[in-house]
């Protein structure tokens, strides 16, 4: 098994342990070879890896690079170094928000919304989800997109308007403090 | 045969088909599923991307729910994220033991304790690995001759884990698909990914995605899921898709234990057909055109609701 646990959480600088992460890696491009989404990608994963080897914060943050990976783990599987690589996509996505590289706001959000729906109800509730997260765009558009499926989701049952609790203490509130808490003094 | 059963929260929404589907399918092959009344959500891969103890706890949470039963067995898990989510922190648990303590006092909050006990499994692997084909094969009522099935395993299931499968070549579903008398159609794509979660924030990357599998798929009855999210990029944007490359990609799309189902006699409401978007109406009637025919030991055997699983 490839992947290793994370690092970065006990670490003092999350970039240097992201950098010992991809340090082994050779540039050979099968990761690239192997991505799904390579093709939509401004920089591919292997020149990725090469920028964090050499601490190119702008040209990291700057790329979306890590927002296109949709974590299908094939270059995990195929790196001939046995690079935990899709962890490290993830990892790229949390220092971006540390680091208050929000370009990606549409990912953020979405991600944010998310994660706030599950500390709330514990259960996602589909519906009180994407409105928060459309309302936290403040953008017409991407709701648009939407609403096609959104009508016919309805129309089948599969998701509903409910009331949202808004005074009621989340579900897991207490799991959420604890781990704020636990981040906070690593 | 029992497990507990470890839904989601797509299972509750929009892949409630593939909830109900699976607890026919598992009712009627004798599998007792056990529901862990407070489960909560897996963080999905918004947790990775947002924080990592989080992302850990989540899960973690729901297999000490399992723990504190002291019953023992595994867990089945349907969606393919929820299974990597909780198969991460056994693996990341195993090899970091602050990791595990860290995990242990946030779920402290709410008096739980995770202590690895629990093996999470995916649908298909207990489908195939435990249940297997011949034991399908002598369930099956509908035998689907003349239908061309095209396994879809997408990522989660078979990677970076390599639990029950070739994570690359995959071929686990083809005895389960030809135990019910279907023939496989040979595609190549079956592990390739649905663009994902890109599908919300990067519509139009996901987009090629399903294009690309959707025109790999041409020449079958219909594709075959085991993951919500394959499942909704798959069966939820036909039009999109179709419109985007030009030509008509409109094909059906189940979930595996629906069409197991089908073939094992279990009911259209039993098994939510009518939820799914892609079923296509050429499909329809070309199962429907099949009879249904007990096997002779079968037959006297109680019928009706002895495929219900159990509350």
């Amino acid at each position: 098994m490839k992947e290793t646990a994370e690092h970065g959480a006990h670490a003092p600088d999350p970039m240097l342990a992201l950098r010992e992460k991809v340090e082994a890696c050779m540039q050979c491009g099968t990761c690239t070879g192997s991505c799904a989404n390579a093709s939509a990608m401004d920089h591919t994963p292997r020149q990725l890896w090469r920028m964090v080897q050499l601490g190119l914060k702008d040209e990291i943050f700057n790329s979306k690079t890590f927002w296109l990976c949709s974590s299908c783990y094939y270059c995990t599987l195929r790196c001939p170094r046995g690079l935990p690589l899709t962890e490290a996509m993830g990892a790229l996505k949390r220092l971006a928000v540390a680091e208050g590289r929000l370009h990606e706001k549409k990912s953020i959000r979405f991600y944010r919304a998310f994660l706030d729906n599950v500390r709330r109800y514990g259960r996602i509730r589909e519906m009180d989800m994407m409105t928060r997260y459309f309302i936290s765009l403040k953008n017409p558009i991407t709701p648009v997109s939407f609403t096609p499926l959104g009508v016919k989701l309805m129309v089948k049952g599969k998701i509903s308007v409910q009331m949202p609790d808004l005074f009621k203490a989340g579900k897991l509130d207490a799991i959420y403090r604890k781990v704020r808490e636990l981040e906070a003094e690593a | 045969m029992k497990y507990f059963y470890y839904p989601g929260c797509s299972l509750e929404g929009t892949a409630q088909e593939y909830d109900a589907s699976t607890r026919a399918l598992m009712g009627a092959l004798g599998v007792e599923l056990l529901d862990m009344e407070d489960w909560t959500c897996c963080g999905a891969s918004a947790g990775e991307a947002t924080s990592y103890l989080l992302s850990m706890v989540l899960p973690a949470r729901n297999l000490a729910l399992a723990e504190k039963t002291g019953i023992e067995a595994d867990m089945l898990i349907p969606c393919s994220a929820c299974y990597l989510n909780l198969k991460k922190v056994d693996d990341h648990t195993g090899r970091d033991d602050r990791l595990l303590d860290r995990i242990n006092r946030a779920l402290g909050e709410e008096g739980l304790a995770y202590n690895k006990g629990i093996r999470p499994r995916h649908l298909l692997d207990i489908l195939a690995t435990e249940i297997g084909a011949e034991r399908v094969a002598g369930k099956v009522e509908r035998r689907l001759n003349g239908l061309r099935v095209a396994p879809y395993y997408g990522c989660q299931a078979l990677r970076p884990y390599e639990e029950f499968d070739d994570p690359q070549f995959p071929t686990s579903m083809e005895p389960l698909i030809e135990a019910l008398g279907a023939e496989v159609h040979p595609w190549g794509m079956g592990a390739k990914c649905c663009g994902a979660g890109l599908m919300t924030t990067k519509k139009p990357v996901a987009i090629s995605r399903v294009g690309e599998l959707l025109s790999a798929a041409r020449g079958a009855d219909c594709i075959v899921t085991v993951c919500p999210m394959c499942q909704m990029n798959l069966d939820s944007f036909q039009g999109k898709v179709s419109r985007s490359a030009g030509e008509d990609l409109g094909l059906s799309v189940l979930y595996l234990p629906q069409l197991m189902g089908i073939a094992l006699g279990l009911s259209e409401q039993d098994l939510k057909l009518n939820l799914n978007f892609a079923y296509a109406k050429n499909l329809q009637q070309k199962i429907s055109a099949i009879p249904l025919a007990p096997k002779p030991h079968t037959v006297g055997l109680k019928q009706g609701n002895s495929h219900q699983a159990p509350a």
